[in-house]
């Protein structure tokens, strides 16, 4: 007797849904985006699925398997052997079909921040120290799964108040850049809500291009605002120098 | 034809069977919670970690002692470890999960709370000053290696390896490599830097921050290892004060 799999996705849109069941049969190796492949091919051609390289590399298929939220062309589903395999779209972001969501906000939030700023005009040296250090924010991706595991967004309804963890990398990236010269500290503290963040790691966990977003991008950019608005010795300094 | 899900072979990163969200923040809850109701019955009802050239880490430096005060002696320094460690950027993550359920797990399903306000007021805004709980903490480890090496040399005896020696000694190590992997450290030696080499080699700052951060990787790990070797050090002195167990001589 062959070996299926079942596969509980969520069907619906804005207005609600709820799983619906599907066996699978299971071939070695394969991704939940391909169980749900099978699905559209052979049993219900209009379950709405977002994908493109199925490769882990364009950041498309980012859903939610048994509650974790993950790239479906990367999660492997021998490692769900015998139990149901629940597939749900990021719950932090509205839905328009099936597992296809609005992610739309992210992008409004991206052109708040102000790009990189070079100080001499390009092309620029740079070495390997200074490049290594902003190489890692670079691997994003743009899954927005960070997004959708941060509890501020997710639970606490927080897209007024902070950009989550995907733009702290990105600013991240600038502001840590060694030619850069923008000043992105004041939108951290204000704007961008840093400090809304009270450093859980699960974005980190989730990451699937396994950047380390607390500890190398949100903590540094914390520390950067505590030297300009909560260091009482360096506001002093900074004072006394008129700055 | 259908074939197994399984492919016969182990995959290095296969997948855990991952335990219920709540496992890890109510063990935290649990850990977290035991020590500080230790912590508190250590600092509240006694007033002296001294035996022989033994001091557990709660006791050290003796502040009270340099102005003559006999009354909860632990309090006028446990405060600073306490503090370092409330503000950790480690701890938060675990005390915030465990304590607030502020996410208990990463996209648990549980009902939120109503009132949600990250580190943005205080009290938790007091998490902004880490940095100068990392210097009362640097001098409070300064101490503890003074004990540390005190605890080698016995009275009448001279130098001695007992068991509480080296229970005192592993202490003040795993501290040292808790205390120097710290985030704000690492921001203070070179992070708050945008340029490593902008001089056209890398720069002495580049190498501190290279070598904190290495450590920092595994900051968790020291903060964890440190808690229970505090906890282990101080619970040993307090057993040999109350006469329980026997300080054994190693050589």
């Amino acid at each position: 007797m062959s070996e299926g799999i079942t596969l509980s996705v969520w069907r619906g849109d804005k207005d609600g849904g709820e799983e619906v069941g599907y066996q699978v049969p299971a071939v070695p190796g394969m991704v939940v985006l391909d169980a749900l492949h099978w699905v559209q091919q052979n049993a219900q051609p209009d379950l709405a699925v977002r994908w493109n390289c199925k490769a882990a590399h364009c950041g498309s298929c980012g859903a939610e398997v048994n509650g974790e939220p993950k790239l479906l062309c990367k999660t492997r589903l021998d490692d769900y052997a015998g139990e149901t395999v629940r597939v749900r779209p990021m719950a932090t972001f509205p839905v328009i079909k099936d597992l296809v969501t609005d992610v739309s906000w992210n992008y409004q939030v991206a052109e708040q921040i102000p790009p990189l700023d070079p100080a001499v005009p390009a092309p620029f040296t740079m070495y390997q120290e200074d490049a290594s250090r902003v190489q890692e924010f670079h691997r994003c991706i743009e899954c927005f799964l960070c997004q959708d595991t941060c509890h501020v967004l997710r639970n606490h309804d927080g897209t007024d108040k902070y950009f989550g963890p995907r733009f702290m990398v990105k600013i991240a990236e600038y502001e840590m850049h060694a030619v850069d010269q923008g000043d992105r500290v004041p939108l951290l503290a204000q704007a961008a809500g840093l400090n809304m963040c009270n450093v859980t790691k699960c974005c980190t966990e989730v990451c699937p291009q396994h950047i380390r977003i607390t500890d190398n991008a949100i903590i540094p950019l914390k520390e950067r605002v505590v030297d300009r608005y909560y260091d009482p010795i360096r506001t002093l300094f900074r004072r006394l120098a008129g700055r | 034809m259908a074939q197994p899900v399984s492919s016969g072979t182990t995959r290095p990163a296969a997948r855990r069977k991952k335990m219920p969200y709540w496992v890890e923040p109510l063990t935290t809850l649990v850990v977290l919670g035991t020590w500080l109701l230790y912590s508190l019955w250590e600092v509240l009802f006694h007033n002296t970690g001294t035996y022989h050239n033994y001091i557990s880490p709660y006791f050290s430096p003796g502040i009270a002692g340099w102005f003559g005060w006999h009354i909860l002696t632990a309090l006028y320094v446990a405060w600073v470890p306490f503090l370092f460690r409330f503000t950790c950027y480690y701890y938060r993550k675990e005390y915030y999960r465990g304590f607030f359920w502020d996410p208990p797990g990463c996209a648990a399903a549980d009902a939120p709370r109503k009132r949600y306000s990250g580190e943005t007021k205080w009290p938790l805004k007091i998490n902004n000053l880490h940095r100068y709980a990392w210097f009362l903490a640097l001098i409070v480890l300064l101490f503890l290696w003074k004990d540390a090496v005190e605890a080698f040399i016995f009275p009448h005896h001279g130098f001695e390896v007992r068991v509480g020696s080296l229970i005192l000694l592993v202490n003040v190590v795993l501290l040292t490599f808790y205390t120097f992997s710290c985030h704000a450290f690492r921001h203070m030696v070179g992070g708050r830097r945008d340029c490593f080499s902008c001089g056209g080699k890398p720069s002495q700052s580049y190498r501190f921050w290279s070598r904190v951060s290495r450590w920092n990787a595994f900051h968790g790990a020291w903060a964890w290892a440190s808690l229970f070797s505090v906890w282990a050090a101080d619970l040993y002195v307090r057993l040999l004060l109350m006469g329980v167990i026997h300080d054994a001589r190693l050589f």
